[in-house]
C-alpha cells in the first residue's frame, strides 16, 4: 500500500477518535452494575436533621452531666483535664454561647443558665469548605460528618469553625483512659488516634439503625430532634410555638441547632 | 598474570562474603515457608464472600465498606448469595473472628504488613 500524507492524516484522525470513544464504549458494553449495598430499612432518614434544646429545662451543669456522660461514653471520648481536652458535648455561659446578643441589664436567670454546646451541623459548614482532604463532609441529610481515616490533622477546620466545636487529639487518646475505662469502652464504636480532629456526629451510627441521638434520648424530652424540612416534624412544631435563638447568625453558617430561650 | 594467586584468593573471599547470607539462611532457617494456621470461627462456616475472594481481596472489600458506610450512609451489604450483612469491621467481621491476634495478625505478621485499622478500631479481645 502506498503511504502518502493524505492517508496518514486520515488514519491518525480515525485512531484518535477511537481512542476517545473506547472507554465509554467499553463501559457501556460492561453494563456497569450498581454497588451491592443498601440502607438499613429501619434507619431514620431526613432531608435536614436539626436539634432544638430547651434551655428552660436544661440549665445547670447537673442537668447536662448525664447527657455529656452518655455521649462521651458511647463514642469513647477520653476525659482530659487540660487545654488539650476532647469534647463532643459540653456547656457554656450565655456570653460564650450567644456572643452576638450580649444585651446589658439582661434577665439574671438567663445569664446564669448553662447552655449545651455541640457541633451545629451547619447548612454552610466552613469546616467542610476548608478541609484539604475532604475528611469532613456534609451528608445529604445535613449532618456534617468526619472520615477519620482521611484526616491529616491540619486543623484548618478548627480555625474555620466559628463555634469551637472541634477538638484535636494532641496525644494518643487511648493513653488517657484508665485501665478500668479501657475495659469498658463501647466495643461497637472506634476510638480515634493521635493527630486527628473529632467532633459530635449527631449520632449517625444510631440514626442508621433507627435510634435517636443519645443526648436527645437522655434529656427526657428537653431536646427535640427531627427533619427541619418536614413541616410536621417535632422540631418544626417546637420552632413554631417557642422563641428560639441560634449561635452566631451573622457568620452565615445556618446552624441546625436551636435554643429555646 | 601478575599477582594471579592473590587476585583469585581475593575474589573467592569476596564471593564467599557475598553469598554468606544465603548460606546462613539455607543452614539455619527451615527450607519451606509454612502457611500460618488461623483460628477460624466456630459458629460460622461461610464468610461474607468466598474464601478465595476474602483471601486475596479482603482489603479492597474493607476499603469499599468504609466508603459505603461512612460516605454514602449505606450500611447493609448484600453478598453474591443475597445474604445481608451490616457493614462494620468491629461489629460484623470481628463478631465471628473473635481474636485479632489469632486471625488478622497471623498472616499480616508473616507478610510484613501492618495495617493501621487497630489504631482506632477496637479489637474484640479488648485493649490493655
Amino acid at each position: 500500500m502506498k503511504q502518502n500524507r493524505r492517508k496518514f492524516i486520515k488514519f491518525a484522525g480515525v485512531a484518535a477518535a477511537a481512542l476517545c470513544t473506547a472507554p465509554a464504549v467499553a463501559k457501556a458494553a460492561g453494563g456497569g452494575h450498581a454497588a451491592p449495598i443498601m440502607k438499613n430499612p429501619k434507619g431514620l432518614e431526613a432531608e435536614r436533621w436539626a436539634m432544638v434544646i430547651d434551655t428552660t429545662k436544661l440549665k445547670t451543669e447537673k442537668d447536662f452531666a448525664p447527657l455529656i456522660e452518655v455521649c462521651h461514653k458511647i463514642h469513647n471520648v477520653p476525659q482530659i483535664d487540660s487545654n488539650q481536652e476532647v469534647k463532643w458535648l459540653w456547656t457554656g455561659s450565655y456570653d460564650e454561647t450567644f456572643v452576638e446578643q450580649p444585651n446589658p441589664h439582661m434577665n439574671e436567670e438567663l445569664k446564669e443558665r448553662s447552655y449545651a454546646l455541640l457541633c451545629n451541623h451547619c447548612e454552610n459548614p466552613p469546616c467542610v469548605r476548608v478541609c484539604p482532604t475532604k475528611a469532613t463532609f456534609k451528608r445529604p441529610d445535613g449532618i456534617v460528618a468526619m472520615d477519620y481515616h482521611r484526616c491529616i490533622g491540619c486543623r484548618y477546620c478548627m480555625a474555620g469553625c466559628p463555634y469551637g466545636s472541634r477538638s484535636f487529639n494532641f496525644s494518643e487518646p487511648r493513653d488517657h483512659f484508665t485501665e478500668e475505662e479501657l475495659k469498658k469502652l463501647n466495643p461497637k464504636f472506634p476510638t480515634r488516634m493521635r493527630g486527628v480532629v473529632e467532633k459530635c456526629n449527631f449520632c449517625v451510627e444510631r440514626l442508621a439503625v433507627g435510634e435517636r441521638p443519645a443526648c436527645v434520648e437522655a434529656s427526657k424530652g428537653a431536646m427535640f430532634f427531627g427533619d427541619l424540612n418536614d413541616p410536621e416534624s417535632e422540631v418544626r412544631q417546637v420552632l413554631r410555638e417557642r422563641f428560639t435563638l441560634r449561635r452566631k447568625p451573622s457568620a452565615g453558617t445556618e446552624p441546625s441547632v436551636y435554643y429555646i430561650i | 598474570m601478575h599477582y594471579g594467586g592473590k587476585i583469585i584468593i581475593g575474589l573467592l573471599i569476596f564471593v564467599g562474603l557475598l553469598l554468606s547470607p544465603f548460606a546462613y539462611n539455607a543452614l539455619t532457617v527451615e527450607a519451606s515457608y509454612k502457611q500460618p494456621k488461623l483460628k477460624l470461627p466456630a459458629k460460622e462456616k461461610e464468610c461474607v464472600e468466598s474464601l478465595e475472594f476474602m483471601r486475596t481481596k479482603h482489603m479492597e472489600l474493607l476499603d469499599e465498606w468504609r466508603d459505603w458506610a461512612l460516605r454514602d450512609g449505606k450500611r447493609v451489604y448484600v453478598n453474591h448469595k443475597g445474604k445481608e450483612f451490616e457493614i462494620s469491621l468491629q461489629n460484623t467481621c470481628m463478631d465471628c473472628h473473635k481474636n485479632k491476634a489469632e486471625f488478622c495478625d497471623k498472616c499480616h505478621a508473616d507478610a510484613g504488613v501492618s495495617p493501621y485499622c487497630w489504631d482506632c478500631h477496637i479489637q474484640p479481645e479488648g485493649l490493655k
